[in-house]
């Protein structure tokens, strides 16, 4: 007999390339480029404040909220970094990660048909929380221009039934992002047509090629945007899910709400460990940034040299690579090169169906593995070039 | 720091090629950085950081941290002796510090009795030499900022979005 289940659910895709993801999995020995997070373990004094945490027996529920000492300096790092006044008391919210934040985001701001933007290539989870919160998920192909968003396409995109824009820079999986004046220009249409926007800023301490732009300090912007970021990328703390959103007092009231029945609070460990992060991570940020950077111009120059075309990525750690020339698909590109390589990508169908002809690429991973990557997809290229 | 030298702190078998990719720069133009550097001292040598907890090494069994005091000399200060003293090949470090005593210079030897004679006989002896207090060194857990165990193996899943 066959159960019935919500039909929102039941009508959810599944991810096409789980079957993908399970044989890198189930392979050993393999180099992967496969990875959506940091290859740094979460530097020593953050660890140190989770455990000195434990041991001083914090170990309760926090504040629906958040604890405050952490919403606090949250609040102040966005006044000194950004010029951005938030208040800890009702305009921040501590949450598992931006993953619940954004689902938060969703389930407050929409009504049963709302519609909301969201820039293809994106991040797996965007569409999918539209549609749990019972939206309508409306994407822009953002190929044509160097996958940014234009305020043109935008201004095209938009209805009487758009509620809001899902905007995330640097974006996975593309790593590009949005200087200062594009992202007015964007705000410009949203206020005009009264739309929110929704900022992914997860990759915001990862930019490499200028100053990155929170989309609140825009100017009339700060009342229309839910401002989501998290300790995972810049500190290196995925496994410790700590995120948060910054917003108008009425979203943030709304999303507190849900959050308290769903979740009730973050665990009170990874809380204290972030407070810590806030005070004392900052150098480590910047050491890892600069990293990454150099990692981003060695696999720049490589993937250059090996004919790969892309886009280049201003931050995060991604590079977003057509494998057009190769005539495969992403998957069967992605595929082959684990069978005959051994080396994980994540085909580009993951983060929209059209993108059929393009691999991400993550070289959050040593130099010895990116070296060791580019050799082995070079003879899997050559090999290909033999043949055809 | 200069990223150049920054990278080669933490690998010095980068080559100038691939500092050169990494920082966007021309491989000649980083070649004569580090020549320059080179020639300037600045950068001293290249060398293998090796876990010494894992070799037994005849010649450098024992290790002692030794606190000296010293009677500084007119004009040239503690310099004079300190050159004295660093200049023993037995001498791995020396360094000037602030506090109760004035020097503190860590001593190799095949094994404590070396040391121990080492101290003795030479380092004691020495004229303006005041007083030594020898530590020996028990076991190395951290040395010039590089852990001394087995890499943290990375635990992340090898895919993910």
């Amino acid at each position: 007999m066959k159960r019935e289940i919500s039909g929102i659910v039941e009508k959810m895709k599944p991810s096409g390339i789980r079957a993908f993801f399970d044989l890198v999995l189930g392979m050993k020995d393999v180099i992967s480029l496969g990875v959506g997070e940091p290859d740094f373990v979460t530097p020593w004094q953050i660890r140190e404040a989770g455990i000195t945490s434990l041991e001083q027996g914090f170990t309760s529920y926090t504040s629906n909220k958040g604890l405050y000492k952490l919403r606090l300096s949250i609040a102040q790092y966005m006044k000194n970094r950004y010029g951005l006044v938030y208040s800890p008391d009702d305009e921040i919210l501590i949450t598992v990660g931006v993953s619940e934040a954004k689902d938060l985001a969703m389930r407050t701001i929409l009504n049963p048909g709302d519609k909301v933007l969201v820039c293809s290539p994106s991040y797996v989870s965007y569409g999918p929380l539209v549609e749990l919160a019972g939206g309508k998920p409306v994407y822009i192909d953002t190929r044509s221009s160097g996958f940014k968003l234009s305020p043109k396409a935008l201004g095209k995109a938009i209805d009487k039934k758009t509620k809001a824009l899902i905007l995330n820079y640097p974006s996975n999986p593309t790593g590009v992002s949005y200087i200062r004046k594009e992202l007015s220009e964007i705000n410009r249409v949203l206020l005009k047509r009264n739309i929110l926007c929704v900022s992914d800023e997860i990759y915001g301490d990862l930019s490499y090629d200028f100053e990155h732009t929170p989309f609140p300090v825009l100017s009339g912007a700060k009342e229309n945007c839910i401002y989501l970021n998290g300790f995972s990328k810049s500190y290196a703390m995925t496994g410790w899910r700590v995120g948060y959103a910054c917003g108008p007092k009425d979203i943030i009231a709304g999303m507190t709400k849900i959050h308290q029945y769903t979740i009730m609070c973050v665990p009170i460990t990874s809380q204290m460990a972030a407070a810590e992060a806030i005070h004392t991570g900052r150098k480590s940020v910047e050491e890892m940034k600069r990293e990454y950077k150099r990692r981003r111009e060695f696999m720049c120059d490589g993937l250059t040299k090996l004919r790969l075309d892309y886009v280049m990525p201003q931050g995060a750690f991604y590079f977003f690579v057509s494998v057009k020339n190769t005539g495969m698909s992403s998957l069967k590109f992605a595929e082959r090169l684990l069978k005959e390589e051994k080396v994980a990508l994540v085909p580009g169908t993951a983060f929209g169906e059209s993108f059929d002809d393009y691999v991400r690429i993550s070289y959050a991973s040593s130099y010895e593995n990116l070296k060791e990557s580019l050799i082995r997809i070079g003879s899997f290229l050559n090999r290909r070039k033999g043949r055809g | 720091m200069d990223e150049i030298l920054e990278i080669l702190e933490n690998d010095g078998r980068t080559t100038a090629e691939e500092i050169a990719k990494m920082l966007k720069l021309k491989p000649e133009a980083v070649k004569k950085t580090i020549k320059n550097y080179e020639k300037e001292g600045v950068i001293l040598k290249y060398k293998a950081v090796i876990n010494r907890e894992m070799v037994r090494d005849a010649d450098a069994e024992a290790r002692a941290l030794i606190e000296v005091n010293i009677v500084p000399q007119k004009d040239v200060g503690f310099d004079k002796i300190a050159e004295r003293i660093y200049s023993f090949p037995e001498v791995s470090s020396c360094y000037l510090i602030s506090g109760t005593y004035d020097l503190l210079v860590i001593v190799e030897g095949r094994n404590i009795h070396e040391v121990s004679r080492f101290v003795a006989e030479k380092l004691s002896c020495l004229e303006n030499v005041r007083g030594t207090v020898t530590h020996f060194l028990l076991r190395k857990y951290k040395e010039n900022g590089v852990i001394l165990k087995h890499k943290e193996v990375n635990k992340r899943i090898a895919i993910s979005y």
